[in-house]
């Protein structure tokens, strides 16, 4: 099998450097012919060992493939640790992309930067493959750092636009924050139990779970729960939670593919991946279960609060994709790693429909992205509409589709969870499925209904685009919706409660609640018809009804709301003012203290008195002494008799012991 | 006193070119046209003949003959092939520049071969006799050189400063020399050694040390009898300037080897101390002085003394690593420093010298390769790691530091570093300053073959230099 794993993840790789390197000479089509073909190959192979896991004919793979470095008794190792959680995350990963990619042709048909992209995005392909594929930290850093480095790229795109450029820098920035925190914990772990190894850590921490640092004098801390906190925190800056979320938004100045692939589907749920996988070392800290479990809460809530008031398409399915990674941690933080994991990926496949649907609609309106300049466009774009409801009734956890059983799962695992802040975290995400239905509907009748508010060169543009356009769009949307809606209901059972993971994901036996769960379930039909049962459904159903009501019945209504809660409509519109916060206070204080250290401490002292001050003093007297080579003879054999006396001198009074 | 028959065979090389040296000059007095072409490829033959002849005849083997006066071993044999070697690269190009000012004769080449000669018998002397003999000789044909343009009056001036110089320095070592004699009795080196170390009659012998050191610091150019390295370097023409600062500072080698340590050795503890301000001083005079200069052929002659510090520091450390360590110094200083005035040749023309540090500005836009030979060849000389110049100047620092002179090696760090900023901006000058009149070269295809492979050696050597430094090692073990 182990050409099998090499293929799917080398295969991209080449693809992106074939491209990147000969796309000029390749030409358009050739170019994505390429790239399409790499990333079909990874497809169909990790399909393939997909289902060998889940039919188990396929024993999990732990092995080195290649020693890169060894450092004292530091392994610095490339190995592949495949098992039903890997396979299925190659399996959404390569899936997610190949649409995309065949999306990519409609969408980029007018770039000029065409073979570039495709090339970044393979590389991306590459580079998340060999995250979810790692079997050490080292690896995971690289992936994680390369998945990363290839967001930045891609956000920055188009970088002759002022505002990319910015948001790839902020994603940059703020992306190094999470990071830093992610090296600690991983040095952290290589300190005290003293492996890279996944399964060596795992076990060394199983072994002694007890130990302590301090991390301040007089603060001690169990290793295990600080280092989990730390690594949280590199999951927080790549899975863009509270505080460190402000990156995402912004990044949806890349294109909208991307959008669907790295800023929905794949990269932004590496955290989530990645708390899966250490899930052996979450387990035995409750205080970072609880701190995962809280963030993720605070998230889900808050941040789909602002996506009420955003106006620009993109925008709202990106608060939207910070709500729903904020499930996703809730249900990490409860223990119910699976159900995060099963969410992670109906969330793959809903949400890379809404941002390819979305970016469907802009294509079609050349480029515009603000709502209130569309409406009505279900008339023009019936695939586009169809497919967009899919992906937005799977969004709301409308029963049967397969964001339903997901969510639902999540809302009740917190329920079950008996963790500190667990009630807390119940309301918050109750409360976000009201929200969540508002938002999205909203959205949906924005866009596809109501008044026809369209720009009429817009309208234009959308009679004349070309048909392969179109149909190169519309494929990947069909293909995307047909699981958005089915693969809950068909998985639910063996990913959830069934024992596909197996040792993949590790829970204690207290901490179990889908077991408990797994008591009342009973196949996914009358897990379906049980959403009567419960408030969310309602919740769902209410937020739906409000969105009808605002901005089909009664849309006047709006402006008198806004202005009666002025202050709330402020607040969500500055999004809680992270952005001031950390714009003009902490990177225009950082910079003003840099300044100061530049022009006092560097220029001035290091640079002025030491370097330079150096150098002109020996300079200044270099230029002082030239004068002694006078040019004169007689000036040169004196010199010479002078040093001969010197000499001699020496030679004397060494003999008399002068100088002893 | 019975006349016993010399052993001819051993002192073959000396004798071949001694015999090509009259052949030439009876060659070329006949066939002077067509450039002295005749001359010039008998000359460069006849040294790589040397070169080879050495090592056939006198690798391995240790003997005396001409009643002990002339010595064979492998540290004079590595000595001559790496003087003949340096010459021919000196002679290779230096043609190219004598027929563009209608300067070239046989006369330059024969002079130079005959200076060859004088170093070779340096590196073979096995007395004081023999020491002088071939010292005279080497500077009789140097003088003859400096002055080789009689039109130029800069040179004629260099030419009898030297001249004086090196005859009041001459003085001196024929002073001393005569001291040892009294004291020993003898003109052999080996007896003087004996003698020495026995340590009787010490003081005599001790008065004519400093006095021989003097002259051996002279041929050096160390200070504080340095002052005729400038003016000769500047003074001379450029291809002079490259023979004057390659060749002869291997034979000063044999110079200090073969009196200071074979000879008067056992008086190690009584030179250490000169040598060490001698040292210093040249490092520091060296470096500071290089520093302002304005014309490359003289910033390199100070450079030449600070290198010359550098090596003196392994005869301080009086250790064979440090002997074999100013060996290799002084044998990859020939190759830097001849690379180095071959770029100056290689920019000049007839009626423009390229002697200003400034006219190597845009270097990089006119040659590219040519740019690199010289990047490659001022890191040489700074001493950055991967070039050879690196591990000259980490061997003798390494000597020193061995025999716990770790404050020495601290100096000699420390003014290097000063000296990086003279070869680095020639660096700068090369690669980011532009000129004006970007004028393409016009140097003929030989001497840029010659260039490029003379850059081309300092890297490799750079990169394995072992072999080299471990023909050193051997040649100083006896």
């Amino acid at each position: 099998m182990e050409i099998v794993y090499l293929a799917i993840t080398l295969a991209p790789l080449i693809g992106a450097a074939t491209v990147g390197l000969f796309g000029r000479r390749l030409g358009r089509q050739r170019s994505h012919r390429v790239t399409i073909a790499a990333v079909s190959l990874s497809c169909l192979l990790s399909l393939f060992v997909l289902s060998r896991f889940a039919w188990g004919e396929l024993e999990p793979y732990n092995e080195t493939v290649y020693t890169w470095a060894v450092a004292g008794g530091l392994h610095m190792e490339i190995g592949f640790l495949i098992d039903p959680l890997s396979a299925l995350m190659m399996a959404v990963v390569t899936f997610v992309s190949l649409m995309v990619h065949i999306y990519t042709i409609g969408y980029m048909h007018d770039d000029a930067g065409y073979q570039r992209f495709f090339s970044y995005i393979n590389l991306f392909t590459f580079a998340m493959l060999m995250l979810v594929m790692a079997n050490n930290f080292l690896q995971l850093f690289f992936g994680w750092e390369a998945v990363g480095l290839v967001s930045y790229l891609l956000i920055g795109f188009w970088f002759t636009r002022e505002s990319a450029v910015f948001a790839s820098l902020k994603a940059f920035l703020v992306n190094r924050i999470g990071d830093i925190g992610f090296l600690l914990g991983i040095a952290l772990l290589l300190a005290y139990f003293g492996s890279l190894d996944y399964q060596q850590v795992f076990a060394a921490a199983q072994a002694q779970p007890a130990q302590m640092i301090t991390v301040l004098p007089g603060l001690n801390w169990s290793v295990i729960t600080f280092a989990c906190i730390l690594l949280f925190v590199g999951a927080m800056g790549k899975s863009a939670q509270i505080p460190l979320h402000v990156w995402l938004p912004d990044s949806m100045e890349g294109p909208t593919p991307i959008s669907a692939l790295i800023h929905a589907a794949t990269m932004v749920t590496a955290g989530i991946f990645m708390v899966a996988r250490m899930s052996p070392l979450f387990e035995l800290s409750d205080t970072a279960l609880s701190v995962v479990l809280i963030f993720g809460a605070l998230t889900a809530f808050l941040m789909g609060l602002v996506g009420l008031v955003q106006n620009d398409i993109k925008r709202v399915i990106a608060y939207s994709t910070l709500s729903q990674l904020g499930y996703m941690f809730v249900a990490l933080g409860a223990s119910a790693y699976a159900v995060g994991i099963f969410h992670l990926m109906t969330h793959a496949f809903f949400k890379a429909l809404l941002f390819l649907a979305a970016g469907a609609v802009i294509v079609a309106l050349h480029h515009e992205q603000d709502m209130r300049k569309m409406g009505n466009l279900r008339r023009y774009l019936p695939i586009t509409h169809l497919t967009m409801l899919m992906g937005t009734l799977a969004l709301v956890a409308a029963p049967l589709f397969s964001g339903y059983y997901s969510k639902d799962l999540i809302i009740e695992a917190v329920h079950e969870a008996h963790r500190g802040g667990a009630t807390l975290a119940y309301w918050l995400v109750l409360l976000s499925v009201y929200v969540t239905a508002l938002y999205s509907f909203r959205l949906y009748f924005l866009v596809f209904w109501g008044k026809e508010r369209i720009d009429p060169h817009a309208k234009e543009h959308m009679a004349h685009l070309p048909r392969y356009v179109l149909r190169a769009m519309e494929w990947p949307l069909i293909l995307l919706a047909i699981p958005s809606v089915v693969i809950g209901y068909l998985t639910v059972e063996p990913l959830v409660f069934g024992d596909f993971f197996g040792q993949a994901l590790f829970v204690a036996e207290p901490h179990d609640v889908l077991h408990e769960m797994g008591r009342s379930f009973h196949g996914s039909w009358s897990f379906a018809l049980h959403a009567v049962a419960g408030p969310a459904l309602y919740l769902a159903l209410a937020g739906f009804l409000s969105a009808w009501f605002f901005y089909m019945v009664r849309p006047g209504l709006l402006p008198s709301i806004r202005d009666r809660f002025a202050t709330l409509y402020t607040i969500l519109a500055r999004k809680y003012g992270f952005d001031e916060l950390y714009i003009d206070g902490i990177a225009a204080s950082s910079r003003s203290v840099a300044r100061l250290l530049w022009q006092v401490g560097d220029a001035r002292l290091i640079d002025g008195m030491m370097v330079n001050g150096t150098a002109r003093t020996i300079g200044r007297f270099a230029a002082m002494i030239r004068g002694l080579q006078t040019g004169y003879l007689y000036h040169y054999a004196f010199v010479m008799i002078l040093g001969l006396l010197v000499l001699l001198t020496w030679f004397i009074g060494d003999w008399r012991g002068w100088f002893v | 006193m019975t006349f016993e028959m010399p052993d001819f065979l051993l002192a073959l090389p000396e004798i071949w070119v001694l015999s090509m040296a009259c052949l030439v000059l009876v060659v070329d007095l006949f066939a002077r046209g067509r450039e002295s072409a005749l001359a010039f490829h008998l000359v460069q033959f006849t040294l790589l003949a040397a070169a080879w002849l050495s090592i056939e005849t006198q690798w391995g083997v240790t003997a005396t003959t001409f009643s002990g006066t002339y010595v064979a071993d492998k540290f004079a044999c590595l000595l001559k092939v790496a003087i003949c070697l340096l010459t021919f690269l000196v002679f290779a190009y230096s043609r190219d520049y004598l027929r563009k000012r209608d300067l070239l004769s046989g006369d330059f080449f024969l002079l130079g071969l005959l200076g060859v000669l004088g170093m070779m018998i340096m590196a073979s002397a096995h007395s004081l006799l023999t020491v002088y003999l071939g010292l005279e000789l080497v500077e009789l044909c140097l003088f003859a050189m400096v002055a080789y343009d009689r039109e130029n009056r800069v040179g004629s001036e260099a030419a009898m400063k030297y001249f004086v110089l090196a005859a009041l320095s001459s003085g001196m070592l024929l002073y001393g020399m005569s001291m040892v004699y009294g004291a020993a009795q003898s003109l052999d080196l080996a007896q003087i050694a004996a003698i020495a170390a026995n340590g009787e009659s010490g003081l005599l012998l001790a008065f004519g040390l400093t006095f021989i050191l003097v002259g051996v610091a002279f041929k050096f150019g160390a200070v504080p009898f340095h002052m005729w390295i400038p003016d000769v370097y500047q003074g001379a023409l450029t291809p002079v300037t490259v023979y004057v600062g390659t060749a002869p500072k291997i034979a000063a080698v044999a110079l200090f080897v073969r009196l200071l340590v074979d000879g008067l050795g056992a008086l190690h503890d009584q030179w250490q101390v000169m040598a060490t301000i001698i040292a210093v001083g040249s490092l520091a005079v060296g470096n500071l002085f290089a520093l302002v200069q304005t014309n490359i052929k003289r910033m390199l002659g100070y450079s030449t003394i600070a290198h010359v510090g550098f090596l003196f520091l392994g005869f301080i450390a009086g250790t064979e690593e440090g002997y074999s360590a100013a060996l290799f110094y002084a044998i990859t200083y020939g190759l830097m420093a001849a690379g180095a005035f071959g770029v100056v040749i290689l920019l000049s023309r007839r009626g423009f010298e390229a002697d200003l540090i400034e006219d190597m500005k845009g270097l990089n836009d006119r040659h590219s390769g040519f740019a690199v030979v010289m990047l490659i060849l001022m890191f040489s000389l700074t001493g950055v790691p991967g070039t050879v110049g690196f591990y000259a100047k980490w061997l003798v620092l390494k000597a020193v530091i061995d025999v716990n002179m770790v404050w020495l090696a601290v100096v000699a760090v420390i003014f290097a570093v000063i000296g990086a900023f003279y070869y680095l901006r020639v660096v700068r000058m090369v690669y980011f300053d532009r000129r004006s009149d970007g004028e393409p070269l016009e140097a003929s295809t030989g001497l840029r073959i010659v260039l490029a492979g003379n850059g081309l050696a300092v890297l490799v050597l750079g990169i394995f230099p072992d072999s080299l430094i471990m023909a050193c090692k051997v040649a100083l073990a006896g």
